[in-house]
């Protein structure tokens, strides 16, 4: 039966289908929808782990049980998921097992456009590329015969406009192979020095071995249109290179991105007389075919930031833009922002008031760098606020400590800032982490987290203590406060600030957009006690306007969080029908 | 058949992925081959939010770019004057007359600029203003805006109105099918 997914649920149909018995991830746009459709499988493990490499540990270890496993996330996860990765591809697998990787071009909401086919040349792992829905179930489906006829990891890599565009599948049945047998074979799974060195070689004869395969698999393929000009593409580019082109021109589509078909490369361009290259990012299947010996035209033409559409190929061949009709008045920008009543906001107006630098982290709060607020001074990967304070600290005077915190989500504290701060505790610096507790991982869409109580399924688990953490990691000064109880956020921070020891301050209050978390009624200002003093517009809610100079309240969107009422010098914030 | 383009635009949390994933549906269904493309992620949290929805005999991008809109339609007036360089001469606009102040002008950086939709028209764009959310509240609640807004739109498009309250049943949680069922035929019928 036909359906319309989003690629990344047709990634998840074509993994199920395909026989997998287990799948650990960790949240991050644009590859989240992957792991949640897979949980709403009862008859294989799903779980979100504390961060990629976990997860891929995970995985690993279920294929080495003889069962198919799988990951998922963002390029940028993969960083975090390399190490195994690079070895994995040494010991290869038992069960079928799938890395699947989603590329953001035009960072969309990344903090870099970093192009993961760079990591499956460099980890000489196989890596799969579809370019809509119908292959990502196709290609997802295939990859677990791949992965164990070549005894391999794949890679699949996703791109925010195949993983987010909905297009036609027709899915099949699911079909799970019988489980291997573990048996142990520590020459192939102990990579000590000994053991790796006899593994390097198998690796480099599967790479020639999976060269030919890629020659004549059914992921690459060739679409002629004449003999004049003739493209090679792959992903989401195919798409608008047909879109803009049809069938006037051949086209060589690459769905396996490494190893690439270097004969096939050679005999397709054999036989055009000018040969495009048209690919997002980097230009690895351009640099392919020079090493071939050919002189494509590609990142000459072609950007390498941003994403592409029709537009980019149609201006490229030279096709006209079609007309338009625009507003000659500009839209002013619409810059994302943290929601009405987010408790991320209640402590970024009190660090910005103190003009404290702030060391951020990836997450919602990012957004506290966004005017009025401009609270944030660095955002670098995961965990890193924790550390780089740490280092800010210790490359500084001593008094800079009493200006300067880290400020990081539950989630990513979990993912990778808790060894930041064991690293604090146990090289002593006296940094202030301020621990952003909303109860979920926010930016990628409400997953659950260690810290949450709640696993993948929304069924009750272990939970972290995240006071009894910090502790026993050695930090003796550890403080939860209300976020939105601004004068005790105030006093908190400036105490821990002048502590001359390390300290962690917990900030605790859950999303507003946890449907658990019930809105109190809305916020009104009275206009006659309104001075158009303007400090309730620095919090940077997008409830509060100014309408005739004075301030005023959306009540279609306030949630009554009362920060602001705590800010109004005059009284002239309150709820309706109450008295002041 | 020429790909039909649709762009549906507003602001993060207004529900315009239910309405592209409703489209979506009925286009399936309707035997049209059909591409939608989503924004998830950080531009979700209160940002200008688009949605491409096309159809047609065999569509290849996800995307829609300059000139070639058949359709916007806006959650938000701003957003429609934001995105409509994307429509093609000719191209319609529908647009619910809410208006939500974006950050720059909430603080004071920019001014919500008045009188922007008139600017489209004296370009030659068709404009439907549309208080969807009034006619949401009538219907018993303002997140029935989408719907209502699809309404406004299944009257322009080829496609029976009993296949779109079959996919509202097939796209909406069964408690909340009958309030959409209501904003649809209000929206519809107005």
């Amino acid at each position: 039966m036909k359906k319309l997914m989003i690629g990344n649920e047709a990634v998840a149909r074509g993994l199920y289908d395909g026989g997998i018995g287990l799948v650990s991830s960790y949240p991050g746009t644009p590859s989240t929808e992957i792991t949640e459709f897979l949980a709403e499988y009862d008859d294989i493990h799903s779980e979100w782990a504390p961060n990629e490499k976990v997860a891929l540990e995970v995985a690993f270890g279920a294929s080495l049980a003889g069962v198919r496993s799988a990951c998922a996330m963002k390029h940028v996860g993969l960083n975090v998921a390399a190490d195994p990765l690079f070895t994995l591809s040494y010991t290869g697998v038992s069960g079928g097992l799938v890395i699947c990787v989603a590329d953001d071009p035009a960072m969309h909401s990344s903090q870099n456009e970093q192009d993961s086919r760079r990591y499956a040349i460099a980890s000489k792992v196989p890596m799969l590329e579809p370019s809509d829905s119908a292959e990502a179930y196709e290609f997802s489906r295939a990859a677990f015969e791949l992965s164990e006829k070549y005894d391999t990891p794949v890679l699949l890599r996703m791109c925010t406009r195949v993983a987010h565009s909905r297009s036609i599948v027709e899915p099949g049945e699911r079909e799970v192979p019988e489980r291997k047998r573990y048996v142990k074979t520590p020459e192939k799974y102990v990579m000590m020095p000994a053991y790796a060195k006899r593994r390097h070689p198998i690796v480099e004869e599967r790479t020639k071995a999976l060269a030919e395969f890629s020659e004549n698999c059914p992921f690459n393929r060739v679409e002629m249109g004449g003999d004049e000009i003739g493209i090679i593409t792959s992903g989401t580019s195919y798409n608008y290179v047909k879109e803009v082109l049809g069938d006037s021109v051949s086209v060589l589509k690459i769905g396996m991105t490494n190893p690439l078909p270097d004969s096939l490369i050679l005999d397709f361009a054999s036989k055009v007389k000018k040969l495009y290259v048209v690919e997002e990012l980097e230009p690895v299947i351009e640099e392919r075919c020079r090493i071939l010996g050919l002189d494509p035209i590609g990142k000459s033409l072609f950007p390498m930031i941003g994403e592409f559409s029709q537009k980019t190929v149609a201006a490229a061949f030279g096709i006209e833009d079609a007309p338009t009709v625009s507003a000659d008045t500009e839209a002013p920008a619409r810059p994302p922002m943290m929601c009405p009543g987010c408790p991320h906001r209640g402590i970024y107006y009190v660090l910005a008031k103190k003009k404290i630098t702030v060391l951020g982290d990836i997450g919602c709060y990012t957004l506290g760098a966004q005017p009025p607020l401009c609270a944030v001074d660095t955002t670098l990967c995961m965990g890193a606020s924790v550390s780089g304070t740490h280092g800010f600290l210790k490359a500084s005077e001593p008094d800079v400590a009493k200006r300067t915190v880290a400020v990081i989500g539950d989630s990513t504290f979990i993912h990778s800032g808790v060894t930041g701060l064991i690293n604090v505790a146990y090289n002593g610096s006296p940094s202030t982490v301020v621990i952003l507790d909303n109860s979920i991982t926010g930016m990628t869409g409400h997953q659950q987290n260690p810290t949450t109580g709640y696993n993948i399924k929304g069924d009750p688990a272990s939970k972290v203590d995240l006071e009894a953490l910090c502790r026993a990691v050695g930090i003796n000064r550890v403080r939860v406060v209300d976020p939105y109880d601004l004068d005790e956020c105030e006093r908190v921070l400036t105490e821990e600030l002048e502590a001359d020891e390390p300290s962690v301050v917990i900030s605790r209050r859950p999303c507003v957009l946890l449907k658990y978390v019930k809105a109190a009624p809305p916020l009104a200002v009275d206009r006659e006690k309104c001075r158009s003093c303007k400090r309730c517009m620095g919090l940077g809610c997008p409830a509060i306007s100014l309408t005739d100079g004075k301030a005023s309240i959306d009540a279609t969107l306030c949630v009554g969080c009362g920060v602001c009422d705590k800010l109004c010098p005059f009284d002239a914030i309150g709820r309706k029908g109450e008295t002041k | 058949m020429k790909t039909v383009n649709i762009m549906i635009v507003g602001v993060g949390g207004q529900g315009s992925l239910l309405a592209s994933k409703l489209l979506g549906r009925l286009l399936v269904d309707e035997g049209y081959d059909v591409k939608v493309s989503e924004v998830h992620g950080m531009s979700q949290r209160g940002g200008s939010v688009v949605t491409y929805v096309r159809y047609g005999d065999r569509v290849y991008s996800p995307l829609i770019t300059e000139g070639e809109a058949d359709y916007i339609v806006s959650f938000e007036k701003l957003e429609a004057a934001r995105w409509a360089t994307c429509l093609r001469p000719g191209g319609t606009v529908i647009v619910n007359t809410q208006q939500i102040d974006p950050m720059p002008v909430i603080i004071g950086k920019a001014t919500y600029p008045s009188g922007i939709l008139d600017e489209l028209r004296a370009k030659g764009v068709e404009v439907e203003e549309v208080d969807a959310l009034t006619t949401a509240l009538e219907a018993g609640s303002a997140k029935a805006v989408n719907i209502v807004l699809m309404a406004r739109l299944a009257k322009r498009l080829d496609i029976p109105r009993e296949k779109w309250i079959e996919a509202i049943g097939k796209s909406v949680a069964p408690k909340f099918v009958e309030m959409n069922e209501k904003a649809f035929t209000l929206g519809y019928d107005r």
